[in-house]
């Protein structure tokens, strides 16, 4: 494809030159940027006490001591704060996918009495700062109305509040709406009711944005730090942020940088392997959203 | 009828569960916003006070310390966080090769758990044994305190979220770069204009919706920065020069248990970035 620059410009011997100094500036900027820290993570964790803190740093430990990774698996009950993390992360997914599909498919299909203006009010949070409502939130969770039954230190404080996602039932009532109704009425036709078409036509076809959605879902669980820090105050319910950021202080450093790399690696590994649908799934998200 | 009732019980079947959410977790906390600002809790008892909880707030310094922190942070963070990944993704999208790879890399740090970069970025700033006093020592450059200093806190703060922040800027923007036709850059290299030219007249009027868009979205998100400054210095900071709004809310919730100050200053953001946004809207109109 043409971009700013075409190709015949490139090729020239000028171009070719210009091209790979650039290229060359550009793949060495962004390892050491992007890969540098990380290398310092991963070896800072394999450093002694003494040497992490040194003066100059070491670029390479002067011994490798993996027992430095044992120890603050132990010590900050890494284990635990994986588990709590993926727990929380999964069923946030889980919550999501159901309701939030089922929302968007009946706005989007099925058109309800009202359901422009349920669909605008739930748009309308979208221009909300998540910031804004942390403390009347904290309240709800605390004591939840009618019910009145108390959330925080439960998965639900979590899970819950990640379907009220207007980005969401947004990006999935806009892939939707472009399922031609004919095949709707086809499927109606041959006696489908509405689950049976969601499931076997809108779904199988929405795949990239659900993708979109379940990696938001995770991810933004994984990321998240103020709630969590708010509603998981019991230390074995703790996720991984807050879980290492209330350990930390008193720890070694070497063993605390230990822990950040053992909490970086799911994440990291995940979005290698599934690099490909990531990238995809996002510019795609983007563009159509 | 009978059809059309049914229909719409089914519908709101489906929507029973995500609308169960919404009215739990966003729209009834957004009313207690409101409420709660105009009212005082002392040992259980309720009472409404008017604009008391906005006049406490005023007298307050930290409360204008946290505005001017809050705005700071938000033009040095545009300044990077909106620059930055523009100019990134224009280079890679002229790149024919290692896109893959540099995609990867830029986007990398947002799959980290926050707590990991903002922790090691804390250790490089160490103004002792720190990695970027080092480099800055080695290269003969004057070193800084960084975090320790009331002047340089802030744009510590600012370099540690541009770091982890900017991969997702830098790929919708790349997607968006995209989109736009070549036969436009085509037509404006037949027509004589340079590189530069081509970025001001196509690129940048291709991609203008996405751009402004995002740049609305990056105000929002930024002024409501807490987890950097609050891992980074502990939310204050040197003599309160990282103290930010969202953080200050957190002190008078759970610090001070002052709830109805907290949901008065939380609805003096939502204003503030509500005017943002209006600004947004009535400019884009005007473009278009």
């Amino acid at each position: 494809m043409r971009t700013l620059i075409s190709d015949t410009q490139l090729n020239r011997r000028r171009g070719r030159i210009v091209y790979r100094i650039v290229l060359c500036l550009v793949v060495g900027g962004f390892t050491l940027v992007f890969l540098g820290p990380l290398y310092w993570l991963v070896t800072g964790g394999l450093k002694t006490t003494q040497e992490v803190i040194q003066n100059p740093p070491t670029l390479f430990p002067h011994s490798v001591h993996f027992d430095t990774y044992g120890e603050a698996w132990s010590k900050m009950r890494m284990g635990r704060l994986l588990f709590n993390t993926l727990y929380y992360a999964f069923g946030a997914l889980a919550f999501q996918l159901v309701f939030d599909v089922a929302a968007a498919y009946a706005l989007s299909k099925l058109r309800p009495v009202l359901g422009n203006v349920i669909l605008g009010m739930m748009l309308a949070t979208l221009m909300i700062p998540s910031a804004v409502l942390i403390v009347p939130q904290y309240l709800t969770v605390l004591d939840l109305p009618l019910l009145h039954v108390n959330l925080v230190n439960t998965p639900w404080a979590i899970w819950l509040p990640t379907v009220a996602n207007a980005f969401n039932i947004f990006l999935l009532k806009r892939f939707f709406d472009s399922v031609p109704d004919e095949l709707l009425a086809a499927a109606s036709v041959d006696g489908a009711g509405p689950l049976r078409t969601l499931w076997s036509i809108i779904l199988p076809m929405s795949r990239p944005i659900l993708g979109v959605v379940s990696i938001f879902a995770v991810v933004n669980v994984w990321k998240d730090f103020l709630w969590p820090l708010l509603v998981q105050t019991d230390p074995k319910n703790q996720t991984l942020n807050i879980g290492i950021t209330s350990l930390s202080t008193g720890v070694p450093q070497n063993v605390v940088i230990a822990a950040l790399a053992i909490a970086s690696a799911p994440t990291v590994v995940f979005f290698l392997i599934f690099q490909r649908n990531i990238m995809a799934g996002l510019t795609a998200g983007s563009i159509k959203g | 009828m009978r059809q059309t009732l049914r229909r719409n019980v089914t519908a709101h079947g489906f929507l029973l569960g995500a609308l169960l959410c919404f009215a739990l977790f966003s729209w009834y906390p957004m009313i207690r916003e409101i409420v709660m600002s105009f009212q005082r809790t002392k040992r259980g008892h309720t009472r409404w006070v008017g604009l008391d909880n906005l006049d406490l707030l005023t007298q307050d310094p930290a409360f204008w310390q946290a505005w001017r922190n809050t705005l700071l942070f938000t033009v040095l963070a545009l300044a990077l966080g909106f620059a930055v990944p523009f100019v990134v993704a224009i280079v890679l999208n002229e790149l024919r090769h290692a896109k893959g790879y540099l995609r990867v890399l830029v986007y990398l740090p947002v799959m980290m758990p926050p707590v990991a970069s903002v922790l090691l970025f804390k250790y490089f700033y160490d103004p002792g044994y720190g990695l970027f006093n080092n480099i800055l020592h080695t290269l003969h450059l004057p070193t800084s305190a960084w975090l320790n200093s009331s002047d340089t806190a802030m744009i510590s703060v600012v370099i540690a979220a541009t770091w982890m922040n900017m991969g997702g800027a830098t790929l919708i923007y790349l997607a968006a770069l995209q989109t736009i036709p070549g036969e436009l850059y085509e037509a404006a290299e037949l027509d004589g204009a340079g590189l530069l030219r081509r970025i001001w007249h196509v690129t940048i009027p291709q991609t203008r919706l996405i751009l402004s868009l995002l740049l609305l979205l990056q105000i929002v998100a930024t002024m409501q920065v807490f987890v950097e400054p609050y891992l980074l210095t502990g939310g204050n900071g040197p003599q309160g020069s990282t103290t930010t709004v969202v953080y200050l809310i957190y002190q008078y919730a759970f610090n001070f248990n002052n709830y109805g100050a907290a949901s008065a200053l939380g609805l003096v953001l939502l204003l503030v970035l509500a005017a943002f946004s209006a600004v947004y809207v009535r400019l884009s109109r005007n473009n278009d």
